[in-house]
């Protein structure tokens, strides 16, 4: 079962942290479909966070689809976010690997690229352009 | 309504509703003017520096003082009855407990008194410091006596829990440990608890209700989130006469950079860099600003401490 570290000071909202554990965990493929969560009062027992912290976690996981609750049993998740595609022996991280020694070829320092990167990153899903609308706008660098 | 609630009566208001409350020592007034709810389930932080009137608004929900004006409902009640205080658990600052008893006697005591004693809780609490039964309790440690007094206040069941400064005598593991209870006993049985501290570190990521406490007034009430969400720390080189249009409660400069904290609903964008407070930024500069300075006489609020 997942065991929540909680960081006080850290910056990242209790209960942000709690969801992006979860969603680490089930990218990891620690956590498994059909999987409980601790319940509320186990996480907060050993965490000593306040309990509707907890609860408005696991209800941001059940809006994302991840977990479902069953009354009087607990929290169970539905769903991995285990991607295959995204394996060490997958071309779509052998694409990226060239691409970040192409950007240190080109001179950008660790910095750079992680900044360069997550410009991109915001541009691509945040102004709400999917892949399907602009598709190859961005084939540049490939020719 | 977060939490799955077993035992709870009919009662569905608020925890506590101050109405015009006040309390009058000779010549100062601890506390007056306040209006504020704390919604049942939720765990309040009342915070506010020494002698604010933290310990006197606690002991008048645990009806060890009657307010000189309006009134403080408890869970519904305006008035004193043993059938309200069976419902309320109370630790005082000073922990007072009986020096001759024993821990074993201390407990024993908690389940004469109380119809809805529960003496494996108790007890597991108490064990969890291991403290032996047979220790009286005036030769136990500050920390100590706070775990027994918790455990007597826990073991009661009770639906209201006032601790006044309950983690100032404890030493790091207890507090995490002993905070662990007091979350899981409110996640289990929708307990409100009311806890006041000066030190915000204790309470962070502890509280969802925060009453904030300066010189005898009630200066911030509500949900920390949705209290961070209405103010901005703003930091420019402009001037403060553009922020008209905001509550400006503290401003500083240094050079030509000014930083100011302000409450308001809309963005501010020219000229001013502006950030979400933290909640530490937020206390202190409601405990600082100028505009919230009503010099209400506080001498007297340190008698009720």
């Amino acid at each position: 079962m997942i065991e929540y570290r909680i960081e006080r000071r850290s910056g990242v909202s209790t209960y942000q942290q709690i969801v992006q554990q979860t969603k680490q965990a089930l990218r990891l493929g620690l956590l498994q479909p059909g999987d409980k969560l601790p319940t509320a009062r186990e996480v907060v027992e050993l965490t000593a966070i306040n309990p509707n912290t907890v609860l408005k976690a696991y209800r941001e996981l059940e809006r994302e689809g991840l977990v479902e609750p069953r009354p009087g049993l607990g929290t169970f998740v539905r769903r991995s976010l285990a991607r295959p595609e995204a394996a060490a022996d997958q071309p779509l991280r052998a694409g990226l690997v060239g691409w970040v020694d192409e950007a240190r070829a080109a001179g950008l320092e660790r910095e750079d690229i992680a900044a360069l990167m997550a410009s991109v990153l915001e541009q691509r899903f945040d102004t709400g352009v999917t892949p399907a609308a602009a598709p190859n706008e961005d084939k540049g660098r490939n020719g | 309504m977060n939490h799955p609630t077993d035992s709870q009566p009919a009662h569905s208001g608020p925890a506590l509703e101050a109405v015009g409350l006040g309390l009058q020592y000779q010549g100062g007034w601890a506390l007056r003017n306040c209006e504020f709810q704390v919604p049942l389930g939720r765990v309040c932080g009342v915070m506010g520096p020494n002698g604010s009137g933290k310990s006197t608004l606690l002991a008048l929900g645990a009806r060890l003082l009657a307010p000189t004006e309006g009134e403080l409902r408890v869970l519904g009640e305006a008035g004193d009855t043993p059938e309200l205080r069976s419902r309320v658990g109370f630790v005082a600052q000073d922990k007072p407990l009986y020096p001759t008893f024993t821990v074993a006697e201390t407990l024993r005591l908690g389940r004469e008194l109380n119809p809805h004693w529960d003496q494996e809780f108790a007890q597991r609490i108490v064990d969890q410091g291991e403290l032996s039964g047979k220790t009286r309790i005036g030769s136990l440690s500050g920390g100590q006596r706070t775990r027994v007094a918790l455990a007597l206040a826990l073991g009661k069941r009770p639906e209201l829990l006032l601790l006044d400064e309950p983690m100032a005598d404890l030493d790091p593991l207890a507090r995490h440990q002993l905070m662990g209870t007091l979350m899981a006993e409110a996640a289990e049985h929708g307990t409100t608890i009311v806890l006041s501290s000066h030190i915000l570190a204790e309470l962070e990521g502890v509280i969802d209700h925060l009453l904030l406490v300066r010189s005898g007034r009630i200066v911030l009430a509500g949900d920390p989130d949705e209290i961070l969400d209405t103010h901005l720390l703003l930091t420019g080189g402009g001037d403060l006469s553009q922020l008209a249009d905001h509550t400006v409660l503290e401003s500083r400069s240094t050079g030509r950079r000014t930083t100011a904290l302000v409450r308001t609903g809309t963005p501010v964008t020219e000229g001013w860099e502006s950030d979400r407070p933290s909640l530490e930024n937020l206390l202190l500069g409601y405990l600082r600003s100028p505009a919230l300075d009503t010099t209400t006489p506080s001498t007297h609020s340190k008698a009720a401490a």
